[in-house]
């Protein structure tokens, strides 16, 4: 609380005028012209259109997470949730193309009872959210595996692989526009409205800087958390459609996402242990960590120079966003 | 991040290769050459029966071991922990309900730890209840010692990758990953015309099985004149596979795709097609779900294979050797089949899961499809 007395104050001094913006923008945008610069036919629609189609999981899987981060913890259960999305859709539809509604619909069940469990056991048997989710990510990889027994066992229909694979063709201007990037622009949209347009984003903020404070405050400092979790895990039911639609089913989809949608909120700012953070930052966090993948791609560099890049660069953005904000406090 | 744990991994694996085996030559033009010579082979053995044929005449005697049934088979396995594995593994455990001599079947699943299995197999020795040990190693150094030490008390088989040892009865394994790669690019050569661009995919760095489908693939395209516009790891992963393809189509065209290994294949296809490309040239692997999407496209493709059937055959050794029958050893090299335009309906089943592997010559056992995951 005192650094941001002090920021406040420090806040003041600074000349008006010059608005306040978070530098992983600048960031992304010095990467794209650095994409631009190495392949020119990223600027045509299917150059950037597949980047954005690319980069829509990661990016709705962030602003997820951010909500969990937001109020103080960490969900680490996303990428098995997303694995168990897609391997068990691919049981249920059993390919049958009718079958895609009821499927998401029980997705979307399965993802709104692992939120809610996620979120009771941080609450009420005051488990870290650390731990819980870790025991949530072990119980759910073991579910995927019991339904698959270890191997893909069956196909997405063309209807479920909708979302994440198909683009439609023909539209003016940008010629091509992913599904996928649609379904982006509206979730996200309504993440960032709940985040920072409703009570809730309030709330959330509150309890993440100080859930004593804002107990006393009288917010319902449970009911927030759990709400935090269950945004978390719906936004990982969507992002395991997508990635199920995108490249069809495979037992591991979802491993390693967990920690690249909590690099992309910190990317865009986000205060781990709670109290701060934006969604389209985080979203453009995911955007980022999309585009580093996908210069280095670029660059034809060989495989371990890549990964040491890779690496270094994400180390100097979060440092860059970690300075920023001991500066300015935002 | 996942990157992040991958170097971490591909570290490891890096420097337990260099550690144990620096003169690991992946690129050994003696092998090569045999393998090349072992795919044109006429088998030996029952024909229509590749589990059971092999391609090196020479026979190991087995009278000293010799005993009355029922028999106890152990088997230690590296791991079930991928889709090719799973297959064979579903081939090796019904195998053994074909063969009443068989009273008791012990299988040990190291879980891909080398020190799980170094451990796996003291305990089954210990145990002292079985008749022949089974061996599919996780690496190949580090498990030489422990089947040396079982060597000293029972006739034991190895399968799959090998051992720095002969002193297992036999070593049974396909051509090999030469003759992968040979078959694969060898196809390319001949479709596609000098000059013409072919992009390589491959899952890891440092797996022996793999780098030398890649050296042999690699070698026959230079060769050829082809123009190899990338070799890309894909680390086994849909997505990433069908990202790297996209990149590379909006940079150029290309007139071939040659992989290590077909999981990912389907993902790669669709990557041409959802840019509105022609499929170009295909190198896949057996997986049902590339024949399936090969034969819907009507592609010029292969699948060369690294049979799961191979899972089948140290059973039916096992059961040989205990009853004094000679075994081809010191190795039983079997045939490594491609599937091709001419016989690719035979393999396709579409009642089978996505990743299983046709070439699993399961198609006349009594469980089949149900215990490969099939439906009726």
């Amino acid at each position: 609380m005192s650094e941001q007395v002090l920021s406040s104050q420090s806040k003041k001094a600074r000349p008006r005028g010059l608005p306040q913006i978070n530098p992983v923008y600048f960031i992304l945008a010095a990467l794209i012209v650095a994409i631009i610069l190495n392949n020119p036919a990223f600027v045509e629609p299917t150059g950037y259109m597949n980047f954005l189609k690319r980069a829509a999981p990661l990016a709705i899987l962030a602003a997820g997470q951010l909500y969990v981060i937001v109020s103080g913890g960490f969900d680490l259960s996303v990428g098995s949730l997303i694995t168990l999305v897609v391997v068990g859709s691919s049981m249920l539809s059993n390919n049958d193309p009718s079958s895609t509604w009821w499927v998401i619909s029980v997705m979307l069940g399965i993802g709104l009872a692992v939120g809610l469990i996620n979120g009771l056991v941080v609450c009420y048997l005051k488990v870290p959210s650390l731990i819980a989710t870790l025991g949530m990510m072990i119980t759910l990889n073991g579910f995927a595996f019991m339904w698959s027994g270890g191997a893909p066992r069956g196909y997405l229909p063309d209807t479920f692989r909708f979302f994440g694979r198909v683009n439609i063709m023909d539209v003016p201007v940008i010629r091509m526009l992913p599904v996928a990037v649609i379904v982006l622009i509206v979730v996200g949209f309504l993440l960032y409205w709940l985040m920072h347009r409703t009570n809730l984003g309030r709330l959330l903020h509150a309890v993440g800087d100080n859930p004593r404070a804002a107990l006393l405050a009288g917010v319902p400092v449970n009911r927030v958390r759990i709400t935090a979790f269950v945004v978390s895990s719906l936004s990982a039911v969507i992002t395991g459609i997508l990635l199920g639609g995108f490249a069809g089913v495979s037992t591991d989809v979802g491993t390693g996402y967990e920690l690249q949608a909590i690099t992309a909120a910190v990317l865009g700012g986000a205060q781990l242990l709670g109290g701060r953070g934006s969604v389209p930052a985080a979203i453009a966090g995911a955007l980022t960590l999309t585009a580093i993948f996908t210069l280095l791609n670029f660059l034809g560099l060989p495989q371990p120079v890549r990964q040491v890049v890779q690496g270094l660069i994400l180390i100097a953005a979060v440092a860059l966003a970690m300075y920023r904000r001991k500066r300015t406090g935002q | 991040m996942r990157k992040v744990l991958k170097v971490a991994t591909a570290m490891s694996m890096v420097l337990a290769v260099a550690g144990t085996a620096a003169a690991q030559n992946f690129n050994d033009p003696e092998e090569f050459a045999r393998q090349k010579e072992q795919l044109s082979m006429t088998p030996q053995g029952p024909e229509g029966q590749p589990w059971a044929q092999y391609l090196v005449d020479a026979m190991a005697d087995t009278a000293q071991y010799k005993k009355d049934g029922p028999y106890t088979v152990c088997f230690s396995n590296a791991g079930v922990n991928n889709p090719w594995r799973v297959v064979g593994y579903t081939n090796m455990t019904e195998e053994v309900k074909l063969h009443p001599e068989i009273g008791n079947f012990v299988h040990v699943d190291a879980e891909g730890s080398d020190d799980k299995q170094i451990a796996d197999i003291q305990d089954l020795l210990a145990g002292g209840n079985c008749d022949i040990l089974i061996v599919s190693p996780n690496t190949t150094a580090a498990l030489t010692p422990a089947v040396e030490a079982a060597c000293q008390r029972l006739p034991v088989i190895v399968f799959d990758r090998g051992v720095e040892t002969d002193c297992p009865v036999t070593f049974i394994h396909p051509v090999g990953g030469y003759g992968f790669g040979i078959q694969g690019a060898q196809f390319v050569a001949d479709n596609v015309e000098a000059g013409g661009n072919v992009l390589m995919l491959r899952i890891l760095p440092g797996v022996d099985v793999l780098e030398t489908r890649y050296s042999a693939g690699r070698r026959i395209l230079e060769e050829a004149g082809l123009n190899i516009v990338g070799a890309e790891f894909t680390d086994g992963d849909n997505a990433k596979t069908k990202s790297i393809v996209e990149d590379y189509l909006q940079r150029g065209s290309i007139d071939a795709v040659w992989m290590d290994a077909g999981a990912t294949a389907v993902a790669a296809i669709e990557a041409f097609e959802d840019g509105g490309f022609d499929v170009p040239v295909f190198v896949g692997e057996d997986q049902q779900d590339f024949l399936q999407k090969w034969r819907a496209l009507d592609l010029t493709a292969i699948a060369p294979t690294y049979p799961t059937y191979q899972w089948r055959t140290p059973i039916i050794a096992a059961v040989s050797i205990l009853k004094g029958e000679s075994v081809p050893g010191p190795e039983w090299v079997l045939p490594q089949p491609a599937i091709t335009a001419e016989n690719l309906d035979e393999f396709i089943n579409d009642k089978m899961p996505p990743l299983h592997y046709a070439m699993c010559g399961c198609e006349d056992m009594p469980d089949y499809p149900k215990a490969w995951g099939g439906s009726e």
